[in-house]
């Protein structure tokens, strides 16, 4: 093969692209501006370390069910870490936007970090509600039945049926966390490419003081 | 139903929940307190000194 055929094959040319826009440096970097240096950033990760124990406790659950979680337990805590950990998930998300609004942080080119961030925030609601719906208990069919109306209104009962047990626990294992983690994943690498947000220019007057 | 094992909830949580009402706003507790402890916890991650941070007027 010659080198310009070996240059135009679409493995070269990904290669080539994926490394330019996202060098392993850019990728993994060693350093990060001062102004990092703030508890404000820590709960971007804060947000995805719960992420993690959300993701492995629920596959725990998954293992032996909900006869399991509801009768032993040892169930009962690894049911518990889930819903705690969601509990941090959604508290540490909600610090995360309001330190990434206060800051403004879709300027310079950022709006896709603050886009896939918001419908991260709209896939994880849905998450929640479709996992308090999957709990297979009284507190779960009465949500259900007050969620039906609400969801029916809109027209879109017929599509996403909140009585619909089956229906509900496939959205809550598998398509939402799919969402949830591939967005995610998306957003923190559009973190990456564009490098952390630089503050606001101060003003001269405050810097000769 | 496992009660008495070593930490336990520092919360009794195992009842009904506690609402406040004012005019048309219902609010849980347990609601209203996440949302203060989020308003809270902003407010000092701003404010906060964080670890080796070095003064930022000083040396510049
Ligand atoms: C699953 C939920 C989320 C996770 C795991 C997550 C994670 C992260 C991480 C690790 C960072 C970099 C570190 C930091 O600045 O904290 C970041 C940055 C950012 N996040 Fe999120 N985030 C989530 C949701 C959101 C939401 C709901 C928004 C706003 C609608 C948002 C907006 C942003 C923006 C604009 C940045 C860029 C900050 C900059 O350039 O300085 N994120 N996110």
């Amino acid at each position: 093969m010659s080198t310009t055929e070996i240059e135009r094959q679409w493995t070269s040319r990904l290669r080539k692209s994926v490394v330019a826009k996202l060098p392993p440096d850019k990728m993994l970097p060693d350093t990060q501006p001062a102004y990092v240096a703030s508890w404000i950033y820590v709960f971007g990760v804060t947000t995805m370390a719960a992420l993690f124990v959300v993701i492995v406790t629920g596959c725990i659950l998954a293992i032996d069910g909900p006869v399991w979680w509801h009768s032993s337990s040892l169930g009962h805590f690894v049911n518990s870490m889930h819903l705690w950990a969601v509990e941090i998930f959604f508290f540490a998300m909600v610090v995360h936007l309001w330190g990434k609004f206060s800051m403004a942080a879709w300027r310079g080119g950022r709006s896709l970090t603050w886009v896939t961030g918001a419908v991260t925030f709209l896939a994880s609601i849905l998450a929640g509600f479709t996992g308090y719906v999957s709990q297979t208990n009284f507190d779960s069919q009465w949500i259900a039945t007050q969620a039906k109306d609400g969801i029916n209104s809109t027209g879109g009962g017929a599509f996403f049926n909140v009585l619909n047990l089956g229906q509900m626990l496939m959205w809550h294992i598998v398509l939402l966390p799919i969402a949830a983690v591939v967005l995610t994943g998306l957003h923190v690498v559009m973190v990456r490419i564009k490098g952390v947000v630089p503050p606001f220019e101060e003003k001269s007057s405050e810097v000769s003081a | 139903m496992s009660q008495g094992w070593g930490l336990g909830a520092l919360v009794n949580l195992d009842h009904y929940g506690h609402y406040l009402n004012w005019h048309f706003i219902s609010i849980s507790v347990s609601n209203l307190t996440v949302m203060v402890l989020m308003v809270v916890t902003f407010v000092v991650a701003l404010f906060a000194p964080f670890p080796g941070r070095r003064n930022r007027r000083g040396s510049k």
